[in-house]
């Protein structure tokens, strides 16, 4: 833990927040004992509380943020020598004990299992005793104690000397401690799980000979998301085609209707390290299964968009009236060709989402005066039909014409985004596009019609996207989505979207819009010169919209993107858990050190890497929250073009 | 067909066509390869319709296609009439491996003839030639031809699937020309994968509006003999009677 800030320092970023938010109060004092540090160790907490003390007293605790180490460790299988860790743990020094523990603290992080074990606990409910639990949580509890010396191998050395594996993995994970820059342990297992989480499964031969292998690969999945009817018809499942998941949907449908016979709806249970949470939506119940450690209201979440999704094919009535007609109608006919859709937005979920984490927008960077002749341009070309306007680059939005009394609600721009520009089906079929949708948070009994052009940003005159053979820089471009309640408007937007376009381009707008989706997101450095901050989100509550700077440099893979956002997800999971009175909330590891900050204003999570001192941390967010108010009007869209 | 290096100003005037057939028989891959020269393997399902225009110059005049290209899905059949209402040209695309699709096909028809202006050019398309590993359907065609006078088309084909088992095309060609004949459609067997046939039917199309439904400034030439003019369509097109569509002859495929 690096600590270079001055007491000084520490006391002027203490006075700035409490300055702004008097109830928000950053520790900045680095003590154990402040209330408003709560370490990420709840499960072991709760385990002490719920069973038997441990049978170990456990030993002194070097740093507060070796707490680390006993997190969330106790949903990972235990291996087969678990029955001897007691008397072994005290020691402390067979292999098999070290092993073990570096192995489950990096199931902990990911709450990942391996391909073996994973299948014997899906296929079993493995039974936690509380003394195996109490066993692990007092052996993490001092394992960091090997971890002072540089030198590991010396100190083992004699007795893990023909273990090799657990040894390497013990010192990688010091070594990888040590250094500044690695923000997320190395996983191999979640890696290699992750790797292969959006492959499609194979195909189950006709004789059935590989259908156990298939299963397997199935199983090793990640996360699932299914949908169901209420009569136990299978809607649409991520992985796995009917046959093979049919009887895991009767298992399904049983467990769930069990519980509604009794008129107490199942909402969630957890099985192993997986959980499962269930959302019944009248006569549809969709349920996801992750082990990738989200909260039950994140799920919850995801399942509320994946239904969004479906309303928006098919809006509430008409659905309604399918099945209270036939309560067994088979929902997959109506909804043929959105599987696309659907698993898109799936996939997001399990890839993370910052926008879908805080029920947000994210808008193009760009200046006042300039998003300013956009909006003008957009009242000045609206025609008569229009209901709501958008020019989208890159997934952000840039500019928003709407009527007075209409918002736009995130949920459904999430669904358009997620039409637009993860599904490939709009853009990759070039020219222009006129989509019957219903936007259920607008209006979920009707439909409306969306007239979508892509423009390509290459240079000022934005040459359109049909004109070329290739769609190979898809990051870069522009759409425009025009919507409609009138079904025969197309030739009427399409006016309006070349008139749009000449207009945008003669006052230089396009060159203004273009210019900005080059240079991207600023990078934390840019922001605040010096920052240690590796990545932040900054959610504005009153315009639902958020900032956050470039994942590059430090977060340069898929995978640490995905884990950045499951911290994300934890950190968000602790400052929403209620009853809250939570507003500051640090997480201190031995690799990251990281902060989530909640006012009536703002939501704010920062990330920086573990030699950070809190009181660093601290300061940096402070200037994050400087730096927004600065730039509110750049990076946030406030009211947008209103008629 | 895609190079639209206008030397000299020829008389150009634009046609409304729509792309109509069941879902994933490759409607949305035609129209890309004869728009972009392109192909998309897996392509994902179109959403709603997708408006796009192309030009097909032929020797006296040049045609710009508006193109609507509509999602094959059963929730979006409601929505076909604003598209194919006052189109002059159809393309009703069926997948030579599937035979319900080609039943859906003529349902199109029988609806476009019902309901579409009196005038419109209607093309019978069997997509995915590619997948057809015959190189010389004729010899299936024997077979099938006796079940074809006595069955529908879907259905005899179930029972020709066993001549061809190491070939996936399960509709002969011999099927669907007969239909194709019997409501004077144009015919083509076409693969968006190799781009066979693709522009012959766009230009067999152009060629057979007739000059009176063209909008803006009239063709020189007219559009007889057209078919001749164009090397590529020798084997293929024969437009003897371009003036009507009824006597539009069909390409005989592969």
């Amino acid at each position: 833990m690096a600590t270079e800030q001055t007491s000084d320092a520490a006391q002027e970023a203490h006075k700035s927040i409490t300055s702004e938010d008097p109830n928000s109060p950053l520790p900045t004092d680095g003590t154990d004992d402040n209330d408003a540090l709560q370490s990420t160790s709840e499960p072991v907490l709760d385990v002490s509380r719920e069973n038997t003390p441990p049978p170990l007293p456990p030993r002194p605790r070097q740093r507060p943020d070796d707490i680390q180490h006993g997190s969330k460790t106790l949903a990972v299988p235990v291996r087969g020598a678990r029955p001897h860790l007691q008397s072994k743990a005290t020691t402390a020094l067979s292999l098999q004990d070290v092993h073990t523990q570096s192995e489950s603290r990096r199931n902990s992080y990911s709450a990942h299992v391996s391909r073996k074990r994973s299948i014997i606990s899906l296929r079993k409910g493995r039974s936690r005793s509380g003394s195996e639990v109490d066993d692990v949580a007092s052996i993490k509890s001092y394992a960091p104690t090997l971890g002072v010396g540089a030198d590991v191998e010396s100190i083992l050395g004699e007795v893990l000397k023909n273990q090799e594996t657990g040894l390497r993995s013990l010192s990688e994970h010091f070594a990888l401690s040590q250094q500044q820059d690695v923000l997320f342990p190395a996983d191999p297992e979640f890696e290699e799980a992750y790797l292969h989480e959006f492959d499609s499964l194979t195909d189950v031969e006709s004789d059935n000979m590989n259908e156990d292998a298939v299963l397997q690969q199935w199983k090793l999945k990640l996360k699932h998301f299914m949908i169901l009817s209420s009569a136990g018809k299978p809607i649409y499942s991520r992985h796995g085609d009917d046959r093979l998941i049919s009887h895991y949907i009767g298992v399904i449908q049983t467990i769930i209707s069990f519980y509604q016979d009794a008129e107490d709806g199942l909402r969630g249970f957890t099985a192993n390290d997986t959980r499962f949470v269930i959302l019944s939506k009248g006569p549809l119940n969709l349920v996801a299964i992750s082990r990738l450690s989200e909260s039950d209201s994140q799920l919850r979440s995801q399942l509320e968009a994946l239904y969004m999704q479906i309303l928006s094919t098919l809006t509430l009535p008409s659905m309604e009236r399918m099945f209270s007609n036939r309560p067994s109608t088979d929902l997959r006919r109506p909804l043929e060709g959105t599987e696309t859709l659907i698993s898109a937005l799936a996939d997001g979920f399990t890839r993370g989402s910052p926008s879908t984490l805080l029920s947000a927008l994210e808008c193009l960077k760009l200046r006042k005066s300039h998003r300013q002749v956009i909006n003008n341009t957009l009242l000045k070309t609206r025609s008569p039909n229009l209901l709501y306007g958008l020019i989208v680059a890159s997934g952000k939005l840039v500019s928003v014409v709407r009527p007075k009394k209409h918002s736009l609600h995130p949920g459904d721009l999430h669904l358009i985004f997620n039409m637009l520009f993860e599904a490939g089906s709009v853009r990759a079929g070039g020219g222009e596009t006129w989509v019957p949708l219903c936007l259920p948070g607008f209006n979920n009994t009707g439909y409306l019609y969306m007239y979508v052009s892509f423009l390509r940003a290459e240079d000022d005159k934005l040459e359109e996207i049909s004109e070329r053979p290739d769609i190979s820089s898809e990051q870069d471009e522009v759409a425009i989505i025009l919507i409609s309640a009138n079904k025969e408007s197309f030739f009427e937007l399409k006016q309006m979207r070349d008139d749009l376009v000449s207009q945008l381009a003669k006052n230089r707008s396009l060159s203004h819009i273009n210019s900005a989706i080059k240079s991207g997101r600023p990078s934390c450095t840019d922001i605040v010169p010096g920052t240690p901050l590796r990545h932040f989100l900054y959610k504005s509550r009153g315009n639902v919209q958020f900032t956050m700077p470039s994942f590059a440099p430090h977060i340069s893979s898929d995978l640490d993107r995905r884990r950045l956002i499951s911290l994300y997800h934890d950190l968000s999971a602790s400052i929403h858990a209620k009853p809250t009175t939570l507003k500051v909330h640090h997480n201190v590891g031995v690799h990251c050190i990281s902060l989530a900050w909640a006012t009536s204003f703002f939501e704010l999570y920062c990330v920086a890497p573990g030699t950070t001192s809190r009181i660093a941390l601290t300061q940096a967010a402070n200037k994050i929250v400087e730096w927004v108010r600065r730039e509110e009007e750049r990076v946030f869209i406030i009211g947008g073009a209103v008629f | 067909m895609a190079d639209s290096g206008a030397t000299a100003p020829k008389p150009s005037s634009s046609v409304k066509l729509v792309l109509l057939g069941e879902a994933a028989v490759g409607k949305s891959s035609l129209v890309m390869r004869f728009v972009n020269n392109d192909f998309q393997e897996n392509k994902e399902p179109t959403i709603g319709a997708a408006f796009l225009t192309q030009k097909c110059n032929l020797p006296t005049r040049t045609i710009k296609f508006e193109i609507w290209d509509t999602a094959g899905q059963e929730r979006f059949a409601s929505l076909a009439p604003m598209y194919y209402r006052n189109a002059q040209a159809a393309l009703v695309v069926y997948d030579i491996t599937k035979p319900t699709s080609l039943t859906k096909a003529q349902h199109w028809v029988a609806e476009l003839q019902r309901q579409a202006s009196p005038g419109i050019v209607i093309a019978l398309v069997g997509n995915k030639a590619d997948l057809a590993s015959d190189d010389s359907p004729v010899t299936n065609d024997e077979s099938d031809a006796d079940a074809a006078g006595t069955t529908e088309g879907d259905e005899e084909v179930a029972e020709s699937e066993e001549n061809e088992n190491a070939n996936a095309r399960k509709v002969p060609t011999k099927t669907a020309k007969g239909y194709a004949d019997e409501e004077s459609l144009l015919f083509f067997e076409t693969s968006a994968k190799t781009g066979q046939n693709v522009a012959e039917v766009f230009t067999a199309i152009a060629n057979a509006i007739p000059e009176t439904s063209l909008k803006g400034p009239r063709g020189v030439g007219g559009n007889t003999n057209l078919g001749g003019s164009r090397p590529e369509d020798t084997s293929r097109v024969n437009l003897t009677g371009g003036q009507d569509p009824a006597g539009a002859k069909e390409g005989c495929a592969c």
